[in-house]
């Protein structure tokens, strides 16, 4: 489809004028803004921008929650031929001074106070910043920053020009191409500096028709918007997509009402990322636990027969006469209501991404009638890679490549992608736009992963990460450390686990039991411990431990290509993995090379063969003083099993 | 798919508290266009509104307060502070009606009197928050915030009762009007909680909330910030000083936290065993010498 943005605007506000655009709440109430609002209101904006001196193709920045105003300055710029590029609101003022100076902003459009401070502490360091419109005014009267005007005024002004040239905007929207850079998104480099990815209209609207199709939206569909505008996610969710089919986006009152806006509203295409979905099933299960005990027993008994019933039911396979009634009975008591209170009474189509997701965790909202599936993509591609199929949705895969998509595995394992949605190019940075995107048109995703028996993409790990294994029985097989950490960390028991095994004839795990739930297993048990440190130690978690790895074996054994990273010894860790220790990255990764070498002794005796080995590890306290921990580590052997040869 | 989105729900809270007192004294901005947005415009100091003349206030042989005078001007934030048991909540007591003063008068907006209800007093346009929350534990968000607003309620109890007529839309511009504090004061979240269910820091939001829905030209603070955390008590300052901008409102506040009335006041009037010992702008009072004596003791 060859159009843009504010063209999209534009075609809805003519065919159907009255319908609502978007919803925010306020006041309590939720208020609609119909298309034909919306669309007079980014004519305005654009012709108050225009008039303030913002230029075609030049970038403008936005920073704040989802309110309806902010995607209309959006809209605005992207009339006007500028590009906006959205920020994270919770970024710190220093973060944001790279992609302002890289992109040479002059205008900003932010939402309130909070953001203009951000922009007034780093201004003497970004100095071609001229204008600054705020949303809302709210405690911000005395500010007597020079270019900081309220978009009220912005909109006053625009109306003027406006009523002067009432053909005027439809002319500047039809000077937009479909070849038009329309937004940049700064992706959160973990070096270095973040690299501005440049998407067009046509890239993302391509992306945004192709997905919409794949899952048959239309404009009846009702979305809350609740993630950063910043994440491409959420630009393609609330707003390529929105447009793409003139759909209805609600706007939450605040972050903190986000649960109670969501039961509001019951969207029918939802999106969140797996630990939305954990956090939400943790809520449930705590508030079951509180409840009386009939409650609990039609809780655990519907629980069971949808456990066995509904993800059957969900991927269309035949399911017994009992079994429907059972299930339908269970959907009149439990499910539904269930369903009901998380606020997902009307979803179709709901998606999660952005890591692995727990097998029971995502079979826990399928089995109760929540059509969850599972997608990949990344900025540079647009979202949409792969999605799963109504009927297909597995927990270990990650879908289908969707229209217009091709996929390729290279050499070494990555996944290479093709399709009218990729990145234009880094910003000011063709080194790393070379680096990413071939001569001949193919992304490099930095993924490892395989298509399976069913043309399902899996995805194994980072590219960089993933090893083999060197001599024994499994020489030359494939080791992918964070594939084996996250299948142990699906179990509620434990918390971090770093693989260790590249270039290794077998694979080791070093694990951090969570001192909540195996202290709570321990207590019902009757099982006495002094502290964490003696916690992790007791035979009885050990053999706990154990159960949990060989479970995590005999599911690689299943796995041609992972039969390899089977965990043949491992050992529980004395104290927590922590970022204060360097142990942990800001964001809670393990960092495996530097974890080796700090507990070398431990790794040495995993593959020396010893039964135990005697550690001393400096801990930071958060008050900067040192201490020390030590201990005499256990270290185990498990089962491994023999690979199971596919089928065919 | 290898984009993470940042955490939800962890969006900060504005920090404009004690970190960043220059703000409120920075010069009055100059396009007046910016300023149309909300009914009240730029905060101006202006006359006296409240003049406090020579009060006492003795229970028995206890003198409370001896001969205390000071006046608190339009759209300020005016401090009273002072060592434990030196007459702050007293004083308070005093111009909200709640005591009556033996010697001494109070002048509102150049009306003088000597005795007052605290009824009479709320019906002028003062209000007050207390030390010690008096909210209805057992009550919403809302339902506690619309109790503020009873003496603007015109319809009678049975009309009320039974949600007819006239009583159904005032009902409905009362609640517009909570609606726009439960917004100012950011607690959406909370609106249909009961208040004996949150946390502390909330509960205080509530009660300023509630005095705030009175639409009061002078709003009486007794220890806002009392046992909060730093983060709580940065919010608490942000509404205090919002509250002023925003609606103009002058602002009566005791406070022990020192470093949050440098900050926020205007002025600031110190008491010490019933007595005015200082009076003036932050900076004088920090100075004065009695001032130093009293809170850090001097050696005689």
């Amino acid at each position: 489809m060859q159009t843009t943005f504010p063209q999209l605007l534009l075609k809805h506000a003519a065919e159907r004028p009255a319908a609502p655009a978007m919803r925010e709440k306020e006041y309590g109430i939720w208020q609609a803004h119909s298309w034909s609002d919306l669309a007079r209101l980014v004519e305005q904006l654009a012709a108050g921008l225009q008039q303030a001196g913002l230029r075609r193709g030049e970038h403008m920045v936005v920073i704040g929650a989802n309110r309806p105003r902010l995607y209309a300055t959006v809209l605005a710029a992207q009339s006007l031929g500028a590009v906006p590029v959205p920020l994270y609101q919770d970024a710190v003022g220093a973060e944001c001074v790279f992609p302002l100076n890289n992109a040479e902003i002059r205008f900003v459009m932010v939402e309130d106070q909070e953001q203009v401070d951000k922009l007034v502490e780093i201004r003497d360091r970004c100095t071609q910043i001229s204008n600054i419109y705020y949303d809302d005014p709210r405690g911000l009267r005395k500010y007597s920053e020079p270019g900081l005007e309220s978009l009220d005024a912005l909109i006053e002004s625009g109306k003027a020009f406006v009523a002067r040239h009432p053909q005027w905007f439809a002319a500047e929207v039809a000077k937009v191409q479909p070849g038009d850079v329309a937004a940049m998104f700064f992706t959160s480099g973990t070096t270095g500096n973040p690299k501005g990815v440049v998407h067009t209209h046509s890239t993302l609207i391509d992306r945004a028709t192709a997905g919409a199709e794949f899952d048959r939206l239309t404009h009846a569909e009702e979305v809350l918007a609740y993630l950063p505008l910043a994440w491409i996610g959420q630009n393609i969710f609330s707003y390529a997509q929105w447009l793409a089919c003139g759909y209805v986006v609600n706007c939450p009152e605040s972050a903190a009402t986000v649960t109670i806006d969501l039961k509001e509203v019951g969207p029918t295409y939802y999106f969140a990322p797996p630990r939305v979905f954990e956090g939400l099933l943790t809520s449930v299960m705590i508030r079951m636990e509180d409840a009386s005990a009939l409650k609990r027993k039609m809780f655990e008994a519907c629980m069971n027969i949808a456990r066995r019933v509904g993800p059957a039911r969900m991927n269309g396979e035949e399911v017994g006469v009992l079994d429907r009634i059972k299930y339908a009975l269970g959907n009149v008591l439990v499910y539904g209501p269930l369903r009901n209170n998380l606020g997902f009474s009307r979803v179709r189509v709901a998606y999660t991404a952005g890591e692995a997701i727990g097998p029971d965790l995502f079979s826990f909202y399928r089995s109760i009638g929540i059509n969850l599936k599972q997608l990949y993509g990344s900025t540079e591609t647009a979202v949409f890679v792969c999605l799963q199929p109504d009927n297909q949705a597995r927990a270990d895969t990650v879908g289908v490549p969707i229209r217009g998509v091709e996929i390729k595995v290279a050499d070494n394992g990555e996944i290479m992608v093709k399709s009218a949605g990729l990145l234009k190019e880094y910003y000011k940075n063709p080194a790393a736009t070379a680096e990413v995107l071939t001569a001949d048109g193919w992304y490099h995703t930095s993924d490892a992963g395989f298509l399976d028996a069913h043309g399902h993409l899996k995805i194994i790990d980072r590219v960089k990460d993933v090893g083999r294994i060197k001599g024994g029985p499994n020489d030359g097989a494939m080791f992918a450390p964070k594939y084996v950490e996250n299948k142990l960390k699906f179990f509620p028991f434990i918390k971090e686990v770093v693989a260790l095994g590249d270039g290794r004839d077998h694979a080791c795990v070093m694990i951090n039991i969570d001192f909540d739930a195996v202290g709570n297993w321990a207590e019902r048990r009757n099982l006495p411990y002094a502290g964490y440190t003696d916690l992790a130690q007791k035979p009885e978690v050990y053999q706990l431990m154990k159960e949990c790895v060989e479970k995590v074996n005999a599911d690689l054994a299943s796995d041609t290509l992972l039969a390899g990273s089977q965990v043949s010894r491992f050992l529980v860790l004395h104290k927590e993995l922590d970022a204060d220790d360097g142990e942990l990255t800001r964001t809670n990764k393990v960092r495996r090379g530097f974890i080796a070498d700090k507990y070398g002794v431990l790794v040495e005796a995993l593959y020396a063969g010893k039964t135990e080995q005697y550690i001393e590890t400096v801990v930071k306290f958060e008050d900067g003083r040192t201490g020390s921990v030590s201990a005499t580590l256990k270290i185990n052997d498990c089962k491994t099993f023999a690979p199971v040869k596919a089928a065919a | 798919m290898t984009t993470t989105p940042e955490p939800v729900g962890a969006m900060q809270v504005q920090d404009a508290g004690p970190a960043s007192p220059d703000r409120r004294r920075a010069a009055p901005p100059g396009g007046s266009a910016l300023h149309e947005v909300k009914s009240v415009g730029v905060k101006i100091v202006g006359d006296v509104i409240l003049d406090v003349n020579h009060i006492s206030l003795r229970f028995g042989g206890v003198k409370a307060l001896t001969d205390i005078s000071f006046n608190v001007r339009e759209h300020e934030i005016r401090s009273i502070i002072g060592p434990n048991g030196a007459g702050k909540s007293s004083m308070l007591n005093c111009i909200n009606g709640v005591y009556t003063p033996q010697e001494g008068s109070i002048t509102f907006r150049g009306q003088k009197f000597s005795h007052m209800s605290s009824r009479q007093v709320a019906e002028m346009g003062v209000a007050r928050t207390f030390q010690n929350l008096a909210l209805f534990k057992g009550m919403s968000v809302i339902d506690n915030i619309m109790t503020g607003r009873n003496l603007k309620i015109k319809s009678n109890l049975l009309l009320q009762a039974l949600r007819i007529g006239p009583a159904e839309r005032e009902e409905i511009q009362h609640r517009e009007y909570v609606e726009g504090i439960i917004d100012f004061l950011e607690i959406q979240a909370y609106r249909k909680t009961p208040v004996g269910q949150l946390p502390y820091g909330l509960q205080k939001r509530v009660d300023l909330g509630r005095a705030l829905a009175m639409e009061p030209q002078v709003l009486l603070l007794d220890e806002p910030m009392a046992g909060m955390n730093v983060e709580e008590k940065q919010d608490m300052c942000r509404f205090i000083l919002d509250v002023n901008e925003e609606f103009g409102t002058t602002i009566v506040l005791i406070e022990h936290d020192m470093g949050v009335v440098m900050d926020i006041s205007d002025r600031v009037v110190v008491l010490d065993y019933g007595k005015k010992i200082g009076d003036g702008e932050p900076e004088d009072v920090r100075n004065n010498p009695d001032v130093i004596s009293a809170y850090l003791g001097t050696s005689h």
